[in-house]
């Protein structure tokens, strides 16, 4: 049994401690919001928050989350700056398939949590491992500084 | 794919009051009838639900894969309703030959065709159902209807009495449906033409959109395979006790697609397809190799093939002759989801879901596979993790399917990436071989072209060669090339390598145009003309390919000062009904790295749905067509193909993102596609732009920092 704590709630799973956090989120605990894209921590779909920092679920064992603060898209609205990066995607309409955006969200608010007026570079920087094959990219980067901006405002 | 549909064939079929007292109304869309009857068990219709709460659901047959479809279906059925757009919601439609694509003559969704197809028939379904509320209104009243009006989900009597659509929905629901509607003229459109919201935004920030691999079922198995590593190999010995020794794994299964190893959950599929040890013969392919690939096409260009048009002659003499050869790589389509598809297959019937573009032809296919008639084969469309045309194949639901009838188990079969990437369906590699000819006054007097690649017609398995040997993708934007080259020829030499070729976003028009834009680019130059001026200087009979030009050349300062070591290069394309220019900003490095700073778009789609929408579309299009210009190649080595996740098949990133821009050309013609026509112009316009700043042409994708180096 491992103990974890997914979105505030305290959970135990059986599964074997090598598993990928991604798969005991989206297979164990029915989780889906979070995404299957590469396996290898190389697109980025898979970002949940590990005590609030962005972690590629596909390539962390569940025995590495044991004890730490998970926290996915399912849970974003919970938290103001989740709230404001949900916001700011609806207002752009940011999503077009839409496969990537948990990814994508997950990684602008862990970025905005840290980083309260990122610049490009900042934005480049926590959010170039995190592919859309859709090419929302300007959308993403107008909506976390909408996003901080509002934060900043409080509106 | 012909876009000849005969628009009286177009009725509305019934009525019906819904238990909770709304009004549904069915209708056929064009071509579907001959289908809906030899299915006659479904009910064959496509609907429109008015509920007594006000709530107005538009249920979609075409897929959802991020183009935008699940809101510009609504936004045709909403405006002809005079609906109040808040109060829209979009159903995805089960599959049903109703919901049959006209343009196709099947329930699916690619070919940039949504909107096309759609256009009228959506919006008249619209307009029968507010002349049925108003018809309503008018008897409840005992007034005349002309004295009626609506707007905005009510009818207003000229009295100023208002009943909303949700109040007249039973009543209406008994009206005769009217054998003839009047639909808006452009000028009245209040929903169309603006840009509404999409209605999927919603759930794609939250986590809660259902996409194929989030679908989960009771006793659930979930399937990875182990496929033959080289196209055409075959299964030889399987010891899979390895496998069957994991936690988890319950099955292993052999089928015509390879092995399958079925486990509770994706790791312990996975883990067990991994400890798989399997012996394959690998058949005729064994050494096939991407070189070879190149050789049999550049031979097949050279010799040339099927005549797919002539018109004077090429080889009349001329003061100037050029002559290139351009090469396009095989390339994945990459979806940011893996393939995947949940099938359940039941005594008598089956179910399926997938994030698929063709539902249709599924039934029946699928309906094969498991011994069910295509009626019987229910398929649940899911949001698409990206298409581009890769939705649109079998394999996946096929080989679920089977899993599911042999295991007896409702099973999720899962692509790794890996698999996905090695799974073929590739946009078919090619080679172009032209000439042009210039007078002495640097005009373009010939041009001919002669292009080898396999056919994708015959791999598709539902067309065929025609009778003229010319693969119509094969040479779709050079044979129907726009510009008035007085002498013209264009060949087609069909080769075929052994890969499973299939579409690929904007299909044949996605290596032509790089092809002919970079070559017409070439003669520009040769002629010592301003690219933008020689390619006007050709289009004078073509004023929609004029106007995106001209559109985006303006927009983009074309020919004003750039910033130091900024070069642009400009293309035009028509494809799927719309006409796209794009002028791209570029530098290169002195490591030969392109960096593009800037692209500027412009489209004439006609009548515009939703202009952010198509902005998006545009864009979207723009940096996937880059993704395959700066990067894109699947190529083969020893049979097998040599890619396999991001690291070694890149696509852009957010930090090599430039900023777009797309204007649109005002139109009153009939919409065009958008999903897909902005995709051709950004290579070549990328391409000509290297040129411009470097003075090498690139002649072979994807381009290559190390023949772009500096000395």
């Amino acid at each position: 049994m491992i103990s974890l704590s997914v979105n505030g709630k305290n959970i135990s799973v059986n599964d074997s401690p090598d598993t990928p956090l991604l798969w005991v989120l989206r297979d164990t605990l029915g989780m889906t919001g979070t995404k299957f894209g590469c396996g290898v921590a190389l697109c980025g779909a898979c970002t949940v928050h590990l005590d609030g920092a962005p972690v590629r679920s596909c390539s962390t064992p569940v025995s590495a989350a044991a004890g730490r603060k998970i926290t996915t898209i399912e849970a974003m609205a919970a938290s103001p700056v989740g709230k404001a990066v949900q916001a700011a995607w609806i207002k752009h309409d940011v999503p077009q398939c839409g496969y990537c955006q948990s990814g994508q969200i997950m990684g602008a608010a862990a970025l905005l949590a840290k980083t309260r007026k990122p610049s490009d570079t900042d934005i480049d920087a926590a959010m170039s491992g995190i592919l859309c094959r859709c090419g929302t990219y300007n959308q993403i980067r107008a909506a976390i500084k909408d996003a901080a901006q509002s934060m900043r405002t409080g509106s | 794919m012909s876009a000849i549909y005969n628009a009286s064939r177009r009725g509305f079929l019934k009525t019906s009051a819904l238990a909770g007292g709304g009004l549904l109304i069915g209708f056929t869309l064009p071509g579907a009838s001959r289908l809906a009857q030899a299915v006659s068990v479904f009910s064959p219709n496509a609907y429109l639900r008015i509920g007594s709460d006000n709530q107005i659901t538009v249920i979609c047959g075409l897929s959802e894969m991020g183009q935008g479809v699940h809101t510009a279906i609504p936004m045709l059925v909403a405006e002809e309703l005079d609906a109040d757009w808040s109060k829209i919601k979009v159903e995805q439609a089960e599959a049903d030959p109703a919901f049959n694509n006209p343009i196709f003559g099947m329930q699916a969704t690619g070919g940039s065709t949504s909107v096309r197809g759609h256009w009228e028939p959506m919006r008249k379904a619209g307009a029968a159902a507010r002349a049925m509320l108003v018809a309503a209104a008018a008897e409840r009243w005992n007034a005349d209807p002309a004295d009626c009006r609506t707007e905005k989900g009510m009818v207003v009597h000229k009295s100023g009495k208002k009943l909303s659509y949700g109040q007249l929905a039973a009543a209406a629901a008994k009206q005769p449906v009217p054998a003839q509607v009047q639909l808006k003229s452009p000028k009245a459109f209040r929903i169309l033409g603006r840009a509404a919201r999409r209605l999927d935004t919603p759930a794609k920030v939250n986590g809660s959109a259902k996409f194929g691999l989030d679908v989960r079922l009771p006793g659930m198995l979930t399937a990875v395979m182990a496929r033959p590593p080289v196209p055409g190999g075959k299964l030889v010995s399987v010891d899979d006790s390895k496998a069957k020794a994991i936690a988890g794994v319950k099955q292993v299964l052999q089928i015509p697609g390879g092995v399958a190893v079925l486990a509770e959950g994706y790791w312990a599929a996975k883990q067990g397809r991994d400890a798989l040890q399997i012996k394959w013969d690998d058949g005729a392919n064994a050494a096939l190799l991407s070189d070879a690939v190149s050789k049999m096409l550049a031979e097949g260009a050279a010799k040339g093939g099927a005549l797919g048009r002539n018109e004077g002659d090429v080889g009349a003499p001329v003061a100037k002759r050029l002559e290139a050869v351009y090469e396009a790589p095989f390339l994945a389509h990459a979806c940011m989801e893996p393939m995947n598809a949940t099938v359940w297959v039941k005594p008598d019937e089956i179910e399926v879901w997938a994030g698929t573009q063709s539902q249709g032809p599924s039934q029946g296919i699928l309906g094969e596979v498991a011994g069910v008639a295509p009626g019987k084969v229910k398929v649940h469309t899911m949001y698409l993790g990206g298409g581009f045309g890769r939705r649109f194949a079998p394999d996946f639901t096929v080989d679920a399917t089977l899993l599911s009838k042999i295991s007896g188990k409702p099973v999720q079969l899962v692509y790794t990436r890996e698999d996905d990437m090695k799974a073929y369906f590739y946009r078919p590699a090619s080679v172009a071989r032209f000439a042009g000819g210039l007078d002495a006054n640097g005009k373009a007097v010939s041009f001919s072209a002669s292009i080898c690649s396999p056919s994708l017609m015959e791999a598709s398995g539902f067309m065929k060669l025609p009778a003229d040997g010319v693969d119509e993708m094969a040479v779709e934007g050079i044979r129907d090339c726009p510009y008035d080259f007085p002498n013209l020829r264009v060949e087609y030499a069909r080769r075929e390598p052994g890969v499973q070729i299939w579409f690929w976003r904007s299909v044949g028009h996605s290596q032509n145009l790089f092809f002919i834009e970079s070559f017409v680019d070439e003669m520009a130059a040769a002629a010592g003309k301003d690219p933008c001026e020689f390619r006007l200087g050709l289009l004078g009979k073509q004023p929609r390919f004029r106007g995106v030009l001209e559109l985006a050349a303006k927009k983009a300062g074309w020919g004003k000062p750039l910033p130091a070591g900024v070069h642009r290069g400009i293309a035009v394309a028509h494809s799927f009904g719309s006409y796209v220019a794009e002028v791209a900003e570029v530098s290169v490095g002195r490591d030969g790295k392109v960096r593009v700073h800037r692209v500027v778009g412009s489209v004439d789609c006609g009548l515009t749905v939703n202009p952010e929408i198509v902005k998006r579309q545009i864009e979207s299009a723009i940096v996937y067509g880059l993704s395959a210009a700066l990067y894109g190649k699947i190529t083969f080595k020893d049979g097998r193909v040599e890619q396999s996740n991001f690291h070694d098949y890149p696509v852009l990133r957010i930090d090599e993102m430039p900023k777009v821009e797309v204007h649109i050309v005002a139109s009153t013609e009939p919409p065009g596609g958008i999903g897909e026509p902005g995709l051709p112009p950004v290579a070549p316009a990328v391409a000509n732009a290297i040129f411009a700043a470097t003075g090498k042409r690139v002649r072979k994708l994807p381009i290559k920092a190390e023949e772009l180096k500096q000395a």
